[in-house]
């Protein structure tokens, strides 16, 4: 058992009674990505070790527990590719609201993460310089698109992370990776600085260990920005200790997310949590999201239409890659011809022709319709629900370049967490079981600005069945308990 | 044949605000290239706009002018093209919900008086400047783009194509510059691209029902143009039109220099800007107490001012010279709160005072002249302590250096003489020294009694009162 594998909160109880000293948490972290990161390939970009113990100050307990950040959020000096070659060679020149919160607390940063190109993947295979690999099993995907943050946690390259999450893609890699994720409420957490991929559905969030980390870290990241319009001035929410009673809570099980084409094996997981959270003194039941199955396809008319034109900065005019060309209009199609990924473009062609004139109303506006049904569907659920649940991912992680051919089935194994950006609601996903030594999320979701709540549900379930605690095995050395 | 002409014109006029429309770098020009720039306006990956509401209040302001119906719930949306001197590849304007819609403009020309619609008012922001080396696009092999002006927030205000000639073109959009001046929400200068204009024409058999093709013209950049390229478009359309041709919809580029419409892209080329709502606002919700209080701050318009002066006695002309220009008839308003005789106010000041502005390339705020001075300047006329001369001469020194006319006069001692045997004996030396002058006025030469008063005149260097000079000359002579 190394320093690397505890929780922020277990390192700052250890700190502040001065059983360790909290350069030795950040040389462990330090170790821990010396020996893993060949293997796992967590970071796009790692910080000068040295500079990483030197950034640890005494009075600051913070500086002890190194985070790690997905590459799509600004921090300035440091490089921000978004896994794409069209910023290959961008630096960031200021930092985004978060960090700017995280670095009040001198929060000390390991380095950027790994992502599928512009967040757009769920398994972090699309990215330009090359994949992350899942800390469980070395031949699957650590999920996506903050597969680097979420595999970083997994195996201690750093103690915690901050992911972003469009339709997912913080969920997701943590369902696949064994750790905790949660998506906030649409406008809780600053957006400026997060480089957009869909505007209107994107935020950024915590990838932790356990719930309790989970809380902490987005104790300091939410809050409202004036620099993002779409932040809502709200009570912010303020960390306190959880106590995880949801005695006499009333849980929903969404019936449409544990049908179609889910693995039976994380079926069962999700019935055992049912049970789980029985014997805690909830009550469940099912209910049902009519409109929630045309999830999907709103997503993917939404999400492209909104990337096609947040991408259009990317033309090598002022910054990142530039391609050569004998016009200006030469070179911008060649930059962008050469800079973007396949799965890039294919999301860019998909969006540029939904917006298209004599196509916007038969798709970007009919989406519109559906994303209002959805979101419609979830408050009623929530008028006889406090909380309701679904498995993370319906399948298990799967194998690298399993799915890169067909990209449709890829799009289809985010049914589950789509949703919930559609509706802006928090949900935050937990291990809840393991199935041949791959771990199994359990996603609860909640309504607008109820993360306490979440969190609360999610700490009872986590002291029942303390999935968390399991670290995986790596290249036969053992990390876990 | 005889044939109408139809022509809707689009206004571009950059706001006076402090800060850019999306981020907080200030508007200002002639700044160094790139250095009123940030994140925002750069189009950086992860910035994020901010609405200025000053901007908004503008925008308001100006539809409210213009008579517009106010959108309750207005939208910002995305127009997509790309164009190097667009940071993000996309401008955040509006489209189906602008801020101000179906509002209307009088004006009148020489012929009539009449109302033009005005179809929409909504907020945009400004483009970057492309700077191409050695000054033209085409044989450039290099560009720069100065972003200082990205982001400057522009209102575009767009007719329904309701004019029907070059002159009412003119007289609509000088009525606009001059709303946008007394709003103080733009300074309106087109020479200096702060308001750009974009026309579009076209041609039909009178009193047909349907309009017909159109042509948008622009490179418009000065009052002068928007009636010379006007023209020489429509002169165009009817040659090709009577000869049997058909116009063809496109986009053409007045040539200042060549005085002629050259055509730039046709149709076919026509963007698909796939407009959608701006993710990164919210909705902007203007509500009827926001609404009234713009409302109340509204000040005179031109129009108003116009209706004002004449019921004051002032002609037309002098109503319609003064009502229009900002400063003039804000001093003018001042001064007849002081000094009841409007029409002698006006007079001095379109003639006198504009004469003098003229020589100094300056606007009257610009110089030290108050109403208080002019008044005291007009009282001193009227008191017969000084002449209208007297007066012109000193009223340079008014203007540049705000001195007190009366203590102008008393300390260089040019106070009329009004002194009946003061001015008797200088009457008498110039009939002494001008015999002849005198023989030949008796024998009926009137020419020479005005040579007579001159003499006066010059003795008592212009300060003789011209016409007690007169009274006393003739009655002398006999
Ligand atoms: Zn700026």
């Amino acid at each position: 058992m190394d320093l690397a594998d505890l929780t922020a909160h277990e390192l700052l109880t250890l700190i502040s009674k001065r059983e360790i000293a909290p350069k030795d948490v950040v040389k462990s972290c330090i170790d821990r990505i010396e020996r893993c990161e060949p293997l796992i390939k967590a970071y796009l970009y790692i910080r000068d070790p040295e500079e990483i113990i030197n950034s640890v100050r005494e009075d600051m307990p913070y500086s002890a527990i190194p985070i790690a950040i997905k590459d799509n959020i600004l921090v300035r000096g440091l490089p921000n590719t978004c896994a794409s070659k069209i910023l290959s060679n961008f630096i960031a020149p200021y930092n985004a609201t978060v960090i700017e919160k995280l670095k009040e607390k001198s929060f000390n940063i390991t380095g950027k993460t790994n992502l599928d190109e512009f967040a757009m993947g769920s398994s972090t295979e699309n990215s330009a310089f090359g994949p992350t690999r899942n800390p469980w099993d070395l031949e699957r995907v650590p999920g996506g698109s903050s597969g680097g943050s979420a595999a970083s946690v997994a195996i201690g390259s750093s103690i915690w992370a901050l992911g972003s999450d469009t339709g997912g893609s913080i969920r997701q890699p943590a369902s696949f990776c064994g750790v905790v994720g949660l998506k906030p409420t649409y406008g809780t957490v600053s957006r400026y600085g997060l480089v957009a991929f869909a505007s209107s559905l994107d935020q950024i969030g915590p990838i932790t260990k356990d719930v309790t980390d989970c809380a902490l870290l987005y104790s300091f990241i939410n809050g409202h920005d004036p620099n993002d319009s779409t932040s809502l001035n709200v009570e912010p929410y303020r960390y306190s200790p959880l106590t995880g009673d949801i005695r006499g809570m009333k849980i929903g099980l969404i019936k449409e997310l544990l049908v179609e084409g889910i693995d039976p094996s994380v079926e069962r997981c999700i019935r055992d949590a049912v049970k789980t959270f029985q014997d805690l003194g909830a009550i469940v039941e099912e209910v049902s999201l009519p409109h929630i199955s045309y999830s999907v396809p709103t997503y993917y008319i939404l999400a492209p239409a909104e990337a096609s034109s947040n991408l259009a900065r990317f033309d090598g005019v002022r910054y990142g890659f530039r391609a050569g060309g004998k016009t200006a209009e030469e070179m911008m199609s060649n930059t962008r011809g050469e800079g973007f990924g396949p799965e890039v473009k294919r999301r860019i062609m998909l969006g540029t022709y939904v917006l298209s004139a004599g196509y916007y109303e038969a798709f970007y506006l009919k989406a519109l319709k559906f994303r209002n049904l959805i979101a419609g569907d979830f408050k009623k659920a929530f008028e006889r629900f406090d909380v309701l649940i679904s498995p993370t991912s319906p399948i298990l992680p799967f194998k690298l370049g399993e799915k890169v051919e067909n990209p449709l089935e890829m799009y289809l194994s985010d049914i589950c967490t789509i949703p919930i950006n559609l509706a802006g609601l928090p949900a935050i996903s937990i291990p809840c079981g393991f199935v041949n030594n791959l771990p199994v999320g359990l996603q609860i979701i909640g309504p607008v600005f109820s993360e306490s709540r979440l969190f609360e549900v999610a700490y009872g379930f986590e002291q029942a069945m303390p999935f968390h605690k399991r670290r995986p095995q790596l290249g036969g050395n053992t990390y876990g308990v | 044949m005889e044939y109408e002409v139809n022509i809707g014109i689009e206004i571009h006029a950059e706001l006076l605000t402090k800060s850019k429309v999306f981020c907080s770098c200030p508007v200002q020009f002639g700044a160094p290239p790139n250095t009123l720039t940030c994140p925002v306006c750069l189009g950086l990956p992860g910035a994020l706009p901010v609405l200025n509401k000053k901007a908004v209040e503008y925008a308001i302001l100006t539809a409210l002018a213009l008579n517009c119906k106010i959108n309750r719930n207005a939208i910002f949306h995305r127009k997509n093209y790309f164009y190097p001197d667009l940071p993000k590849n996309y401008q955040i304007s509006q489209y189906d919900t602008p801020i101000g819609v179906q509002g209307f403009l009088e004006i009148e020309t020489s012929k009539e008086r009449k109302r033009i619609r005005i179809r929409r008012v909504h907020l945009e922001e400004d483009t970057g400047k492309l700077i191409h080396s050695g000054g033209r696009i085409t044989g450039s092999d290099m560009s720069f783009i100065d972003f200082n002006r990205s982001g400057v927030p522009l209102l575009e205000i767009v007719s329904e194509p309701d004019i029907s000639s070059p002159e009412e073109a003119k007289e609509y959009l000088t009525n606009i510059r001059d709303i946008l001046v007394f709003l103080g929400v733009c300074d309106g200068k087109m020479e200096e691209g702060s308001m750009r204009c974009e026309a579009n024409v076209s041609i039909r058999p009178k009193g047909s029902e349907k309009l017909g093709t159109k042509t948008e013209l622009k490179n418009i950049n000065s009052f002068r143009a928007v009636e010379r390229a006007l023209q020489y478009e429509i002169d165009r359309q009817i040659d090709i039109v009577s000869k049997g041709k058909e116009v063809i919809q496109e986009t053409r580029h007045w040539d200042e220099k060549n005085e002629r419409t050259i055509s730039m892209r046709s149709k076919e080329e026509a963007h698909d800007y796939r407009y959608f709502p701006e993710p990164d606002l919210v909705p902007l919700e203007i509500d009827d107490a926001w609404i009234e209080r713009l409302r109340s701050q509204i000040p005179e318009l031109p129009e108003e001012k116009y209706e004002r002066y004449k019921d004051l006695g002032l002609t037309p002309y002098e109503a319609k010279l003064l009502a229009h220009d900002l400063e003039m008839s804000i001093f003018f308003d001042e001064t007849i709160k002081l000094y009841n005789n409007p029409k002698n106010i006006a007079n001095w000041l379109l003639v006198d005072v504009t004469k003098e502005l003229k020589d100094r390339n300056k606007v009257i705020t610009q110089t030290l002249i108050t109403p208080q001075l002019m008044t005291e300047l007009l009282t001193l006329i009227d008191e017969g302590r000084i002449s209208g001369r007297i007066a012109k001469e000193i009223l340079p020194e008014v203007i540049d250096k705000g001195l007190s006319p009366r203590k102008i006069i008393e300390e260089r001692n040019l106070v009329q003489i009004t002194d009946v045997s003061e001015l008797a004996s200088v009457i008498e030396q110039v009939i002494k020294e001008n015999a002849s002058v005198v023989e030949e006025y008796k024998k009926g030469k009137e020419k020479s009694f005005m040579f007579l008063v001159g003499q006066v005149m010059k003795l008592t260097k212009g300060k003789a009162n011209p016409k007690l000079v007169n009274e006393l000359l003739k009655k002398t002579l006999g």
